[in-house]
This record gives structure tokens, sequence and C-alpha cells, in this order.
């Protein structure tokens, strides 16, 4: 009998919205031992599916029509208290962000022991073994020890262990894990998704897994449901729905995940490295009113090039240093050690004056569309700020304007609209726009596709490789997801604790990575031995 | 936030309809007090001395000329027309509470945005707003007063001083987050002039939240110009104010309690307005406090 049966789920949105429901006639069930994954881009409404399951619908999103069935009962239309009942016991959730999930101030051990508290009628020295049983199972070192620690004295994994014990340690029957691992690095990632799959089967829960990454869906999945603006287009097992995708959404979703594969094309540089690191470093330094600060170094030693019509890949986990170097390339923030040579003039510690003139030769793209351009100011005035700061008339300015909105295939037309305007695809074209009416030799793209959705990012990145070639730009390209570094980069770095651990051609890099650290990274990547089948 | 739809989302709030209407009618009865069947507030008549609201009696005006006339609100111990006075008072409750925010915001805005965005002036511009936030607001106010003796431009002045750390505080802090904003940070990269990243990107994203923060000046303002006044420390007692008005009735308030009650409730209903329209700009304009679906 499946755990989870989900029939005709219809759930509205408030009158005014862009659609009318934000799940329409959604279908699919989840047996027990069987991870079903819950695909789909930004707005799919999977989350607000993983919601409904749990009740924790917000209450402008009523269930409008269909039944939701736990074991056999209706929980669409349980009370309140019988869903407080159901919750931790027979069904549970895992969120996406683990410090906004667990309470700052309660130790782990005290907030696993708030569900053993409310649901059952154990003795507190139970409870305590039960705890620490449930805490050795999710593999943490030194139980005692982490039960009584703070959500912060914890990593991001720790953080998510502790809410996977706390979701299962009363055994339910269905586990709801929303993102559970896309704030995590890829190494952590691996290992949260391994444990995931190792409880699941040794408990025979059911899992319901709500993601957007291909990659996680082909390590973790026994079926795939993959969404569509509310609407259920595709639902089968993993190997029919990946290898021999049916419907046209789903083809083109698989044919836009990048390959790990590097791509192969030559990118004939030109000789002279237009930008050159020298050693470079950056040190924070914490000064205490009291004696000596803490020291931490971002980066330390970086020495890299990129030559005109070549890209450079910065590869790296969170907290490795990666936009830290960006960041003092295009002098954002000031280096502490090394040199930075731009046609082999050292802009490391160049005046604000003195740099100005230079300024423009370098240009940036940053990873929030929703962030990277001024609410309160059109696109045109976005767009042509750089080139009034140089002294270019406006008109000319708008003129040129036009061109590069063209360039990146918006419409021109539309450049008196605000930022808000317009989708997060669209905004980051603009900020490419906005870049290179700089007439800039270096472009620096860091994490510029990671917040877009896969078919998006497709596009973008296609786009940024037309504008290198077209442009003859050398670029810069900072990202931690290693299939887009295949998908783009002609060189890598990858870079480790603030240091670049190794660093060579894209194909060789990928072929045959010879630092362990690469070794692992490629390692974790989700999915990286599952041959995507959108032929 | 969507920028034309917070003009509308402002403009069908009720709150800000409520309290902009209030403010809307007593600014106008202010302007128009001349016209609204008053005398000169400063005229007096030993015959008309303590009047009940809704006399008749008689005034002496300036050229020795005698005239009926209804005193609607009574009159003082001096035989003054409250009514009048309250009036042409609601013109300096109404001037004091805008020019006072006008004033703090405009300092706090040019220090917080200088101790926000120029680091290095930080912890000077702070320090000197710490020592100004240590001085309580009163006794600045009678110590500027004592100096300069009581006029308009003074009681503006010396309420909008305690103002203006706070006001600090606030725009520092918007500061301090927005220009960690990528857009802020690409500004510089194009190689935007300081100064117009300062007035041009970071200023115009910090207006919602000072609008917010004016209202609730203003309604302090308002209050605390009542406060000097009614503790002889404002305005001069011949300037009519509704602080003024209810210093005077306060002697005979058991016998006369409309000399305080009715300056009292105009300045009730002026803040109660003022805040309300606060609230309601609050909800739509700052983001944060936003009510979401």
């Amino acid at each position: 009998m499946s755990i989870l049966e989900v029939r005709g789920l219809t759930i509205a949105l408030p009158p005014g919205g862009d659609r009318r429901h934000a799940a329409t006639q959604v279908s699919f069930s989840v047996d027990r031992g069987e991870i079903v994954c819950l695909v789909g881009e930004s707005g799919s409404g999977k989350s607000v599916i993983a919601q409904a399951v749990m009740g924790l619908l917000p209450g402008a999103l009523p269930v409008a029509a269909g039944e939701i069935l736990l074991e056999g009962e209706d929980i669409a239309r349980a009370g309140g208290p019988r869903l407080r009942e159901l919750r931790a016991t027979r069904m549970s959730m895992i969120f996406q962000e683990p410090m906004t999930a667990l309470n700052p101030v309660m130790t782990c051990g005290g907030q696993i022991d708030e569900v053993l508290r409310e649901h059952t009628r154990l003795s507190p020295e139970a409870r305590r073994a039960r705890i620490l049983g449930i805490v050795r199972e999710v593999a943490l070192p030194e139980p005692e020890r982490i039960v009584a620690s703070y959500p912060h004295q914890l990593s991001g994994g720790q953080r998510q262990r502790i809410m996977i014990a706390m979701a299962l340690v009363l055994e339910p029957a269905l586990l709801i894990a929303d993102e559970p691992t896309t704030a995590l690095d890829v190494t952590t990632q691996a290992q949260i998704l391994k444990l995931i799959q190792d409880l699941q089967k040794r408990h025979g829960t059911g899992v319901l897994f709500i993601t957007h990454d291909f990659g996680v869906v082909a390590e973790v999945a026994h079926r795939v449901a993959v969404l569509r603006l509310g609407e259920l287009v595709e639902l089968g097992d993993r190997d029919a729905v990946l290898k021999r995708p049916r419907h046209d959404y789903t083809r083109m979703l698989i044919g836009a995940v990048p390959t790990l594969q590097p791509h192969g094309r030559s990118a004939e540089g030109a000789s002279e490295p237009l930008l050159r690191t020298v050693g470079l470093g950056k040190t924070y330094q914490a000064r205490g009113w009291f004696g000596r600060g803490r020291e931490v170094r971002a980066a330390e030693d970086v020495s890299i090039e990129v030559r005109r019509g070549q890209t450079l890949g910065i590869v790296g986990e969170s907290g490795s240093g990666k936009s830290t170097v960006a960041r003092c390339i295009i002098r954002l923030i000031d280096p502490t050690a090394g040199e930075i040579r731009l046609h082999g003039t050292d802009i490391a510690g160049m005046s604000a004056s003195a740099l100005r003139p230079l300024r423009r030769r370098v240009q940036i793209v940053f990873q929030d569309p929703y962030r990277s351009l001024n609410p309160r100011r059109t696109v045109l005035e976005a767009v042509i700020e750089g080139p009034l700061n140089y002294g270019v008339p406006r008109g000319k300015a708008i003129e040129r304007a036009r061109q590069l909105m063209a360039l990146v295939r918006m419409d021109p037309g539309s450049m008196s609209r605000y930022p808000h305007q317009f989708s997060g695809g669209q905004r980051q074209r603009i900020c490419i726009a906005r870049a290179l009416a700089q007439e800039p030799e270096l472009l620096i793209a860091d994490e510029a596709v990671s917040a877009l959705d896969v078919s998006v990012q497709a596009q973008v990145l296609e786009l940024l490789e037309d504008i290198r070639t077209r442009l003859n730009l050398a670029m810069l390209f900072i990202t931690h997801d290693l299939r887009v570094a295949a998908q783009i980069c002609d060189h890598v770095a990858v870079m480790s604790r603030g240091r670049v651990v190794e660093y060579g051609p894209a194909a060789e890099v990928f072929g045959a990575p010879r630092h362990a650290y690469t070794r692992a990274l490629f390692e974790a990547a989700p999915g990286r031995h599952f041959a995507f089948g959108a032929a | 936030m969507d920028r034309e739809s917070a003009w509308a989302r402002v403009r069908r709030n009720w709150p800000v309809r409520i309290g902009g209407a209030v403010l809307a009618a007593l600014a106008l009865t202010a302007l128009a007090a001349p016209w609204l069947g008053t005398v000169d507030p400063t005229l007096f008549d030993p015959g008309s001395r303590d009047l009940v609201p809704g006399r008749l009696g008689e005034i002496t005006t300036l050229d020795g000329e005698i005239i009926k006339h209804t005193f609607w609100f009574g009159s003082d111990s001096f035989g003054r027309d409250i009514y009048s006075r309250v009036l042409y008072g609601a013109r300096v409750s109404l001037a004091v509470g805008l020019l006072a925010a006008l004033l703090a915001l405009a300092f706090g805005i040019v220090c917080g945005l200088c101790a926000g965005y120029l680091r290095w002036l930080d912890g000077m511009v702070m320090r000197f707003m710490d020592g100004l936030m240590a001085i309580p607001a009163i006794l600045i106010a009678i110590a500027l007063v004592a100096m300069w003796r009581g006029s308009l431009a003074t009681v503006v002045v010396a309420i909008a001083i305690p103002e203006i750390p706070r006001v600090t505080r606030l725009v520092r802090s918007l500061v301090l987050s927005i220009r960690e904003e990528p857009y802020v940070e690409a500004a510089v990269a194009l190689g935007t002039p300081t100064r117009k990243i300062m007035f041009g990107h970071i200023l115009p994203n910090t207006v919602a939240p000072l609008v917010v923060q004016g209202t609730y000046i203003c309604a302090s303002a308002i209050l605390v110009e009542a406060i000097l006044s009614f503790l002889g420390v404002g305005l001069p007692p011949d300037i009519p104010t509704w602080g003024n008005i209810m210093a005077e009735g306060r002697p005979q308030f058991n016998l006369y309690p409309h000399n305080i009650f009715i300056p009292g409730a105009f300045l009730a209903v002026t803040v109660l307005a003022v805040n309300i329209l606060g609230d309601g700009l609050r909800d739509t304009l700052d983001p944060k406090m936003a009510k979401r679906v």
C-alpha cells in the first residue's frame, strides 16, 4: 500500500496572480521504502505541494480540490490538532536552510527532545538514550558533545544531520525533504544524500524529495515526477524519465543539464596574458579593542592568468576564496599581498584616482539578478550609467545601449521599464549589457548563472560564450558548479581554503585530476555516473 | 518593491487616507483661520473674561472699536477668544511639526550617509551623535530658548536637534546594508563617483523608511512644542499656541476646564492623525513591515 497518495490535488492562488492555481490536478504516490523526486523549476509549485502534504499551507493558498491520503487518511481535510499528532510521528519534513530551521537559542539535543516530549511518554533517561541513538545513526561524531551544542557551533552539513535526526527520531512513515542539500557544498551534499538513502533503506521510510537538480535526481530517485507551472507533466521510473523522457518539457530540461565533460573546443587565446595575478592574497584582520584580533586568510598566493578569447574558471566550494579573488581583481576590495597585472601594469595598490581610467577594462556580473540592479532606476539608466561616467554623450550612450540590448537578445524598446518587471534570466542579460557598455576587455562572471533555473542557465551560458567569442573578451568565470565549469571554461583553477590547489587546461583538470581535493570534488558531483539521455 | 504600485498602495491604504484627510482639514483650517469667524487672537476685553463656550460677548479691536463676538470655545481670564487662539495655534503646531521633521531629516540624512558610506568619518560622527543623545531633549530646548529667546526658529531648532541622532542612526544602518548590495558594487565597478553613488544609488533606496520616520518625528515635535509652551520655555505667551493656551488655562482648570480640554483635544487629534498616517505609510512603503499574502 502507498504511504502517501495524492489524488487530483488543486491548490488555489490568490486572485490577481499570473495563474489561477499553484498546483492543478496533481496525482502521484509514494510507496514504502521509495524515494519519489518532485522536480521542477522555480514557480513550478513543488514546494507548495510539499507544504500541502505537511498541512503547512498559508491561508492564502487553500486546497481547492483533491485529496492527500497519508496511510489512507485524508489529511487535506484534517484539522489542526490531528495534523499536529501526525507531524513527526507519521510524517516529517526537512528544509533547505538548516541554519534557519533550527532554533538558535536551544541546544540540538533540546530540539530533538522537544519532539519526544511532545509525542511520547518516555522517561527522561529513555528520551536521552533515544536522542543519542538517533544522533549516532545520522553519523555525527561525539554524540554527547553534539547534543549539548547550539546550532551555530556546528557546520552546515552537521546542522542538516540534526534536522534529519529530528525528523526521523519517531520513525515516521513519510519523510518530506524540500531541497535538503541545495544550501550545502557539493562534498557535503554527497554525504547527506548518502545518509538519506541509507536511513530510508534501513527504516523503509517513504521519501518525497523535492529538488531542482537533475544530478541529485539521478543520484537518489526511484521514481520522478516532473512539474511545470503547477501541472504534473511526466511521472515514471527514474531511468525512464531521465533516459527516455516523453514530454517535450522534460526533454528540454534534461537537455539543458550541462554535462561533466569539458567542451573540447580549442580556445586559442592571445599570446600575451591580459590579466595576471602574482601571489595575490587577502587577509582579513579583525582588530579588537584589546589585544590582537583574529586573522582570516581569505585568499593566499593566488597566481592565475587570463588571455583574450579565453575563459578561465575558478571552481571551489563556499569559503574557498574564489569570490575574494574576483573582488580583488576588480578592486572592490583591496588585496593585502601580491600583484594584479593588467596589460603588465600592477593595479593591486593603485589609488582610486589612478585606477579610474582602468576600471572600464574590467567588468563584473554578479550572482543574484534580483539585487544586481538598483530597483529605483530604469534599465536604460542602468546600462548607460557606465558610459556617462566616462564622458560619453547621452545620445551616443543610449544608441549604444540599444545595440547592446539587442546583443543580449532583449527588446531595446523595454529599456524604459524598471528591473522588477523582468524575470531573473532577463535581469542577468541586462547586467551583462550593463557590463558590456563599458567595452571591457575582461568580464568577470561571479556565479552569474548559479541563481537561475537550469533552462535559463543554459541560455545565459550560451549568451556569455557567444559574446566572449564575438567581442574577443577574456572571461573569468567563478562557479561552484563543476558541470557549468565544464561547459564554458578553457582553463580551470580549483580553489580550496584560499589556495589554488590545481590549475590547468580544462580538459586535463576534468580528464585526469591530480590533486586529491579535485578528485573528491568530482567524486561528489551528483549524478556523475548517470548518462542523461536527451537524445 | 514595485515603484508604481507602491504609490497606488499608499493611496488605497485606509489609515493613510484617514490620517491624511484629518491633517489636510486641520491645515486648511489653520490657513483659512482669518475667514472662519475669528478675531485677532491677541485681542482681549476685560468685560468678556472667563466666558463658557458658545456665549455672546464683546471684544475691543486694536482701533478701540467694540464689536459683538460669539465665543464658540469660550474665553480665557484675559477675555481672549479661545476659538481664534486655537485656530491660529494650529498654524504654529503644524509648522513646528513639519519644519522640525524636515530639519532633523536633512541633517540626519547627511550625517548618516557620511557615517555609513565614508567609513573613516563613522567613528567621529557616531560618537558625536552618542553625546548628543545623552543630553535630555527638554534640557537642550530650555538652554537654547534661554540663549536665543523664544521664536519659531529657536523652537524648531531646539526640537530638531535631539531627533538628529536617531535619524542618523537609522540612515547609517540603512546605508550599511545597502552599500553591500551588488548594484552598489556594480556602480563602483562602472567607475561611478562616490558622490553619485551616495546620492544617486543609496539615498533613493532609503526614502521609504525615512518618510515613515519623518511622520513620527513630526508627531513628537508637535507634542514637544506643546510641552515647551506649557512649561513657559517655548514661544512667548502672546503668540497663540496650543501649549500656551493650556498653560494659561491651568490655574483655573477647576472652574473653566474648556481652556485646557479644547486645545488638548486638537493636540491629541493632530498627533493621532500623524501617527495613523505614519503607520499606514509604514505598512505600504517599508518592505520589511509589509504584510504579505
